[in-house]
């Protein structure tokens, strides 16, 4: 089946599977979302602390897998992104590293006796796993759009041109304007998740005023991103391969691709019809409308860079060095190898929404973490 | 390359893999243990073996917790330090890894939270399975990691293409089923199996001692023993079959873990010796200080044959012309053929001489199987540090020998209702339990320090697969990541302790 699709065509298939993975981690990023939203939402309450750490505690381990996926296929399908990118840009990697290692102890161990380092501590690492790892996320992603300053020599072997190895991706407004949207985005859906699997009142009143104002500064920096994105110079590439600068490229790219343009709206909309009915309507469940809508607008965004000749991860420094999913991905036999195991995805999912859709039937309630017998962080 | 970069890159990532593999074992082990002590509460009702599997899976959520965090730095780890090595076989290595994700890490992590909170909301049966499918998921994963890590000792199934200067995989089946990967992850996961039998059996032991949750001490001591003790069998097998995988394969690794300068027929084993300090391979010093050999033993255990050769250090660097090995000098000559005609047929390239080109692109494919070889200074380079191979691959064996005596005397005399009186005994399986840990661990250091300088084997030394970027860079996230491993090796070590305290009746 696949061997027969050209290598084009297996490339944008893999394209669209890890814009699909980068949506499926944006929204999974509501764990991160809701990490920074426990002592707002709990004001220093122990029980609502305990209830909202069980309800993230839960998930957790589905964004990390979602992450070492996102990792994996990106190494598979395009390893020499996985190279440039994460050889190059080794601290701004590093630094995402560091706040998800701290994350994956700190459900289990917070509260065990003799743990340690301290509650305290694991509640820290919590928030900066929630704040920093999203916002270092996102600054990544931009450089998609905005590029990085490295060179690709003949023998396929990068080499970054700063000295300060990724960092220097923080100087830039446009970056932090993704970052900080998305880290405003993953509040909201962490807010909406909290509503949806916690039987609290307070809690719920706490998150409704928190999406009411994370909602007013997630638009402002989305905005700032969009225009930005809408009037910038892009990265594109003719039929030779060769790369040059396009006015208004990303701009065109939406319009040159409705299809990629209404799946991007739609997105968006959901996510706002989502915060709506949660804030006018009393619904609780409506992070099933903002994740699809999270799913959809970020998948947009990945298909936007990585189709209609574009190059996904462009090197200012030389523009003929620009990543696209054509010099960059693996072979026609690897490609097709991993195509037929990606025919396993839709069977993942369907155990994960199974297990989800078991576990919470029931919310969590303030009994149940009482309960001494329970296994609660 | 710097050597200092490529040291540091060196440390940092053994040092990951080392923490990595404190915890990765029990999950491997103690998944299993579980599934089977949940089992007998669903077959039998007996609420006992539903508070005993409770207890122990309270031990595994700690071990697992941290086990993930530093699996995630392996795996960016091989991005952010051997950026080269990503590129060069990143079509063959990242698929196993992608697999991974998606057949088995997925399957961990979604079934991990019905197992643990999933004991009033699902029913029996399904909390069953899935605490099955979470010690399945942990073992597959290990199948994925080691089936890669197999591929670097051993590359097959796979192409060089000159134009995109890679490695391109043409044979799935053969990167999945090859005799090495194969046997690295059936000796990989039995010694998984031991490390969680020697925890399990050593603190029941200690209950004993200390004479308190006796039953519940018994019962998952017989648990514990009898699965180490199918296991070190098992890891008999499996390590017979590894270490001649290694002699076809890695016979430099061979000779490093015996200490073997020379070569012979008719090779013994060292079973106990002391390697002479002074010993290099252009002296004539004694190579050990005193040594005790069973005869027979290497050439059967590597060959499969008493009477076969095995090749020594000296044979493997200079050649041996009546055992038709080839120098080292060969190989780096013809390694150097290979880069220079791959350098040529892009020259040819450039220019449109298609003609040049194939020709160039035929001296490169006669020449391929030694291309790393070309980037080596000289002949002794292929030499891996001798000394720490040998010791570890002995402590390894002599502590495996120990492991399947203790179980079986643990099993039986459990069985026989005696193991009370035994304390010595009893002391032995809890000083085990870090003994597990170790003969484990420098399992993996035969394994990965034997096949120095390789990256990949014979086809890219570590000093070209490290990424370009200053040392200094890779020594501050060194410290860093030994600070915090260490700080919650620290924490997982005293939560354990603790609860282990407490027991399994909640301090009651």
């Amino acid at each position: 089946m696949f061997e027969e699709l050209t290598l084009l065509q297996l490339q944008q298939y893999w394209w669209i599977i890890i814009s699909l993975l980068g949506g499926l981690f944006a929204f999974i990023m509501f764990v991160q979302g809701g990490q920074t939203l426990i002592g707002k939402l709990s004001k220093g309450d122990e029980v609502l602390k305990t209830m909202l750490i069980n309800s993230l505690g839960r998930k957790w381990e589905l964004g990390f897998t979602t992450l070492v996926l996102f990792g994996g296929a990106l190494f598979a399908a395009f390893p020499l992104f996985y190279s440039t990118s994460f050889g190059g840009a080794y601290w701004v990697w590093m630094a995402i590293l560091f706040c998800f290692i701290i994350q994956a102890v700190s459900y289990e161990y917070r509260k065990k006796p003799d743990n340690f380092l301290g509650q305290k501590v694991y509640e820290g690492f919590l928030f900066i796993n929630g704040s920093l790892g999203v916002i270092l996320l996102g600054v990544a992603i931009a450089t998609f759009f905005s590029g990085s300053s490295f060179l690709v020599d003949e023998n396929n072997f990068s080499h970054w041109q700063t000295p300060y190895r990724g960092l220097e991706a923080l100087g830039s407004v446009f970056n932090l304007s993704l970052g900080f949207a998305l880290f405003f985005l993953v509040r909201i859906s962490g807010a909406l998740y909290f509503i949806n699997n916690i039987n609290n009142e307070t809690i719920k009143e706490r998150a409704i005023k928190s999406i009411k104002l994370d909602m007013l500064i997630f638009l402002f920096f989305f905005l700032v991103f969009l225009s930005l994105l809408f009037t910038k110079d892009g990265f594109a590439y003719d039929e030779n391969a060769f790369v040059f600068i396009q006015e208004y490229k990303y701009l065109q790219n939406f319009l040159d691709m409705p299809i990629v343009l209404g799946m991007f709206v739609v997105g968006v909309l959901m996510v706002v019809i989502a915060v709506f009915a949660t804030i006018h309507l009393n619904m609780t469940c409506c992070i099933k409308t903002g994740g699809v809508g999270i799913v959809l607008t970020v998948m947009a965004l990945f298909l936007n860079v990585g189709f209609n000749n574009t190059a996904y991860y462009p090197s200012t420094f030389d523009l003929q060095s620009s990543l696209t999913i054509q010099n960059s991905s693996g072979s026609h036999y690897t490609l097709t190898t991993m195509s037929y195991v990606s025919l396993m995805v839709p069977f993942v999912i369907a155990y994960i929404t199974y297990v989800w859709y078991q576990m919470d039937k029931v919310k969590i309630t303030k009994e149940e973490m009482e309960d001494p017998h329970g296994h609660n962080y | 390359m710097e050597e200092s970069l490529v040291d540091w890159s060196r440390a940092q990532f053994a040092l990951t893999a080392i923490y990595h593999w404190l915890f990765v074992p029990l999950t491997l082990g103690l998944g299993f243990i579980i599934a089977f002590m949940e089992t007998i509460y669903v077959k039998t009702g007996d609420v006992f073996w539903k508070r005993t599997t409770k207890f122990w899976m309270t031990l595994f959520a700690i071990n697992f917790a941290i086990g993930v965090a530093t699996g995630i730095i392996m795996e960016f780890e091989f991005g952010t330090n051997w950026a080269n090595y990503s590129w060069f076989v990143g079509d063959i290595f990242g698929a196993p890894l992608a697999v991974e994700g998606i057949l088995a890490f997925f399957m961990e992590s979604t079934f991990f939270a019905v197992m643990f909170f999933g004991w009033d909301k699902v029913s029996r049966g399904f909390h069953l399975l899935s605490t099955w499918l979470v010690a399945i998921g942990s073992n597959l994963s290990a199948l994925w990691i080691l089936v890669a890590n197999g591929w670097m000792q051993f590359p097959t199934g796979m192409k060089f293409n000159p134009d995109t200067v890679r490695n391109e995989m043409d044979n799935f089946w053969d990167v999945l089923f090859s005799p090495v990967a194969v046997s690295k992850f059936l000796h990989t996961i039995a010694s998984g199996y031991i490390v969680a039998s020697l925890f399990v059996v050593g603190i029941s032991a200690w209950y004993l001692l200390k004479k308190r949750d006796t039953l519940f001490a018994k019962r998952s001591m017989i648990v514990g023993a009898t699965f180490g003790l199918i296991t070190s069998i098992f890891i008999i097998l499996t390590g017979d079959e590894s270490a001649h995988q290694v002699a076809l394969k890695q016979p430099v690794k061979l000779a490093a873990m015996e200490g073997l300068y020379e070569g012979r027929e008719q090779a013994g084993i060292v079973a106990v010796g002391a390697l002479n300090p002074k010993k290099t391979l252009d002296n004539e010093e004694e190579v050990f200080l005193f040594e005790f050999e069973a005869p027979y033993v290497l050439s059967l255990l590597g060959y499969h044959d008493i009477n076969a050769f095995v090749p020594g250090l000296k044979d493997l660097v200079y050649g041996n012309e009546k055992y038709n090995i080839e120098s080292a000098q060969s190989k780096i000559d013809k390694g150097k053929i290979a880069i220079e005609a791959l350098k040529n047929y892009k020259e040819a390239k450039r220019n449109n001489d298609m003609l040049k080109a194939n020709e160039y692109q035929s001296i490169l494919e006669e020449n391929m199987q030694y291309f790393g070889y070309g980037h080596l200074k000289k002949p002794e380079d292929i030499v891996p540090p001798i000394a720490i191979t040998f010791y570890t691959f002995h402590l390894m064996v002599a502590l495996g020998t120990w492991f399947l005596v203790l179980f079986a005397l643990l099993l039986y005399f459990t069985l026989k209702k005696e193991i009370m009186e035994y304390k010595l005994l009893l002391k032995s399986a809890v000083f085990s339990i870090p003994l597990g840990y170790i003969a484990s661990e420098a399992g993996w250091v035969v394994a990965e320090v034997g096949r120095q300088p390789w990256a990949i084997q014979d086809l890219m030394p570590v000093g070209v697969a490290v990424t370009n970027i200053s040392s200094t860079n890779v020594q501050i996230t060194f410290f860093l990541f030994a600070f915090l491993f260490t700080a919650l090796l620290i924490a997982e070590i005293k939560i354990m302790l603790k609860q282990i305290k407490i027991g399994p009746n909640g301090g009651h």
